[in-house]
């Protein structure tokens, strides 16, 4: 089987996805490089979900999904056959659109991936859940009530809690699918920090609905529509001179 | 979704086996059933022969000269299947509708509770009911012959049995029936009882006929709480007062007379019995599909 | 429409609903009359000989309560595990479709139309004569194990087709694979409706006694030794009694039964409640 290398950019080539007869992604290029925050934005139904989901390959999942095109990730072709798709997704973690801790104690929805690979010790799981908190800003609130239900907490500290059970897993890439779509502002704006803060050790692509949200921490932006990449850039420049006419309509909301 | 996941590691293709043999695990259940059944059962109605046995009015398997013919039975289970349906569907087709709609919302649900728990109760104690207060009022008060056991007995305690099946399919039925029905009939000026027995009704039948086929095969294979009220005599039913014999009570009360070679005409009676559930079973089936494709095409045009 | 046709439909319609009221005092009566009249016949006639005592001249339910605790552990030790992961393999890989799932759904619904009796002659034919075990324990809850499959095989599907998909996608997505997904997530998220189903499915062999004519042999004077022991239960405990005129007995033990049916009952609500708490779903 082939290792990651510890370089963990991304590098998409000629990307087509079909849902049965439906080709929802039109052959996607791109290079996102590490370290940095990519926000994918676009109307609803443009496809930046579902390439951000190529990405971990949970459209495996989908029945009737049929995906071509090469797709690089820290070295490794992550569809070839020898690929483990559990060791890709422990590399590249992801956040959903909506909170979903699992229903058991706090301490066991951060310990799951540690204990999938393998991690016994009381005290290194210890160690992993305490600093996985700490990194996602949410230790102070909940260090009271780890063996408690995770579904107690509320939706801006369970979707935090989500962030730290996909840190705990240790993973170099971090994919968020609209993370803060459920969250009121206050909440949102915490998780924000905490995306700015964790870009220092991570590579972060996430889907956003909000343009602010993209201006306010994303480096690169990418705009999808109807199943195409139609620009990607920086962000200051995207959304300063688009060089893109459908790309402007977009984001002065002639649109979308 | 999930299927196209691909196994890397030996514990998920091991335990994929696993599940996958568990799930074979009815359907090698139902073959062996049928062929154990079949390959005992059929070769002696061969020797019998198919009419003596299945046309035959003359049960008398320890005789000298012994004869194998299960027609009363046949006749004493369709009678008195018929007749508990008869029953339990009068009286539980009113109680759902009356649940439905009639009934303030909180004593329904109590009302559902407690039939549902009635449910449960063992059949043998259904039984017991039946021998202890159903039969000596029969014999008392009621029967011209003055014998309290036989098809009417069998009935009622049936009929008892198989409500609560009734109830509750039906009541499902009726609630299946989108609200928005009702509304629109009481729109068009009907009473709610108009409503209720000539809109939510018939829109709920074919949910209704399933549980009436169900409350049908319950009937016909239910063993304990009939041979405690049947009587048990293999006679041709003449009356609603005679003791008589069911298909499920031969096989019961023969397994407990006779030994050796008439065996096996108790297990051909299984056989007999065991066509009559499979074509019970196809028919729910069918009746089901049917209800699940009109609701489906309901859903579509409402869509639209 | 004329108004005395009209009002001839509203009289009518009335009528019925009158019917319908008065057809729900009869369900509610007669189901009640049995309950209030067993236990007002039959707590009475309990005693510590009758439930604790030595089968001598006197009878006992004692037997009976070992044969049925017999009977619950091999049903359910074979019928639980099999159950379970049929449905998980039915709903986790084959997500309920194709060709395979139809057959397995077709032979799991006919299980659960056949004739208690017919399970026994079944048994009969199985353990008893080609086996060679005689009547027996073991055959007895073996052949009510093929009898529950179906009611647990159905209600733990519905149970993890209530395990909302977002659980699923969370647990693959941090790199566990299908069985730990399974075995960590899924299983433990529906743990309270399986647990209610298979405490119903203990309610059904408890209540089960035409299958154990035919495979366990009504032997009501002897403790049972060992799992290919020759034995009785409650429920056929009941049956004997009747039929052999011991009516007094037998409606004591049908008390038993009940208080037994019905705890059954409470338990497979309480746990189901406990567990959702323990996982804060409540």
């Amino acid at each position: 089987m082939q290792q990651f290398n510890d370089k963990m950019n991304i590098s998409v080539k000629d990307c087509r996805l079909w849902y049965n007869d439906f080709q929802a992604l039109k052959g996607i290029n791109m290079e996102i490089s590490e370290k940095e925050i990519t926000a994918f934005i676009g109307p609803s139904g443009c496809g930046k979900s579902t390439f951000l989901k190529t990405l971990n390959r949970m459209n495996d999942l989908v029945d009737g999904c049929r995906i071509e095109g090469s797709f690089i990730i820290g070295g490794i072709d992550i569809y070839a056959k020898d690929t483990d798709v559990n060791l890709l997704r422990k590399k590249v973690g992801m956040v959903f659109q909506k909170p979903n801790p699992f229903p058991m104690s706090i301490y066991d929805n951060i310990a799951f991936a540690p204990r999938t690979f393998g991690t016994k010790s009381k005290s290194v799981l210890d160690e992993i859940v305490e600093t996985s908190l700490r990194r996602a800003g949410i230790w102070d609130e909940v260090k009271d009530r780890l063996k408690k239900s995770a579904l107690g907490i509320s939706g801006g500290q369970q979707q935090r809690l989500c962030i730290a059970r996909a840190l705990a897993a240790d993973p170099s890439i971090l994919l968020m699918d609209e993370p803060t779509s459920a969250l009121d502002p206050i909440s949102t704006g915490k998780v924000e920090d905490l995306m700015t803060e964790l870009k220092k050790e991570l590579t972060i692509v996430i889907v956003t609905h909000n343009m602010q949200q993209a201006t306010r921490i994303a480096d690169k932006t990418a705009f999808f529509y109807l199943g195409e990449l139609i620009e990607y850039d920086r962000t200051e420049k995207l959304f300063s001179c688009p060089s893109d006419k459908r790309t402007e309509n977009y984001i002065t909301g002639r649109f979308g | 979704m999930r299927s196209a996941y691909r196994f890397i590691n030996s514990r998920e293709k091991i335990m994929k086996g696993v599940f996958l043999a568990s799930a074979l695990f009815s359907v090698v259940a139902l073959a062996t059933i049928t062929v154990f059944l079949l390959m005992n059962g059929v070769p002696f109605i061969a020797k019998t022969g198919f009419g003596n046995f299945i046309f035959g009015t003359k049960w008398a398997p320890i005789a000298d000269s012994p004869a194998y013919g299960i027609f009363s039975m046949i006749v004493a289970s369709l009678y008195v299947t018929a007749l508990s349906v008869l029953f339990g569907v009068g009286v539980g087709l009113f109680t759902a509708v009356c649940l439905y709609k009639f009934c303030p919302k909180k004593l329904a649900s109590f009302i559902r509770q407690t039939v549902n728990l009635l449910a449960g109760i063992p059949s043998v104690i259904f039984g017991l009911f039946g021998m202890t207060v159903i039969v000596p009022f029969i014999r008392d008060y009621i029967s011209p012959t003055g014998v309290g056991y036989g098809i009417l007995s069998s009935s009622i305690v049936l009929g008892i049995m198989v409500l609560p099946t009734i109830v509750s399919v039906s009541l499902d039925a009726m609630n299946a029936v989108p609200g928005s029905y009702f509304e629109g009939a009481l729109a068009l000026g009907a009473t709610k009882e108009e409503a209720t027995f000539k809109v939510m009704l018939p829109a709920a039948k074919s949910g209704i006929l399933a549980g009436v086929v169900l409350a049908i095969g319950r009937a016909i294979g239910e063993t304990m709480a009939v041979i405690m009220v049947i009587g048990g005599s293999a006679e041709m039913p003449r009356s609603l007062f005679q003791s008589v014999r069911t298909l499920t009570a031969n096989i019961a009360m023969g397994a407990t007379e006779i030994k050796g070679e008439a065996e096996y005409a108790l297990i051909a009676t299984g056989v007999v019995l065991f066509v009559f559930t499979l074509l019970l079973n196809v028919s729910f089936s069918l009746l089901k599909r049917d209800g699940d494709g009109k609701s489906k095409k309901k859903a579509k045009v409402g869509k639209k | 429409m004329k108004k005395g046709d009209r009002n001839t439909g509203r009289v009518f319609y009335t009528a019925l609903r009158i019917l319908s009221i008065f057809m729900t005092v009869i369900s509610v009566i007669s189901l009640f009359t049995i309950i209030i009249y067993l236990l007002i016949n039959g707590c009475d006639k309990l005693s510590w000989q009758l439930l604790f005592g030595k089968y001598g001249d006197k009878p006992s339910i004692l037997p009976a309560f070992i044969g049925t605790l017999y009977l619950v552990a091999v049903a359910t030790l074979i019928a639980v595990p099999i159950g379970i992961f049929t449905a998980v393999y039915l709903v986790e890989y084959m997500n309920n479709k194709g060709k395979t799932v139809k057959i397995i759904r077709i032979a799991a619904e006919t299980l659960a139309g056949i004739p208690s009796i017919v399970y026994g002659l079944f048994g009969y034919l199985v353990f008893v004569v080609t086996l060679g075990w005689g009547y027996s324990l073991l055959g007895g809850g073996i052949t009510l194990a093929i009898m529950i499959l179906p009611v647990i095989v159905r209600s733990t599907e519905e149970s993890l087709l209530a395990v909302p998909d977002s659980y699923r996608e969370g647990s693959l997505a941090l790199g566990a694979g299908k069985v730990r997904t399974v075995f960590s997530v899924v299983l433990p998220a529906a743990a309270s409706g399986i647990v209610t189903s298979v405490i119903l499915a203990v309610g059904r062999v408890v209540s089960e006694s035409a299958v154990l004519i035919l495979t366990i042999g009504m032997v009501v004077n002897n403790l049972p030794e060992t799992i290919m022991s020759q034995g009785t239960s409650l429920a056929l405990d009941i049956y004997y009694f009747a039929s052999n005129g011991y009516p007094d007995e037998a409606s004591a033990t049908s008390v038993v039964l009940l208080a037994v049916v019905l705890l059954l009952n409470a338990a497979a609500n309480g746990i189901g409640r406990l567990l959702k708490k323990k996982t804060g779903e409540i």
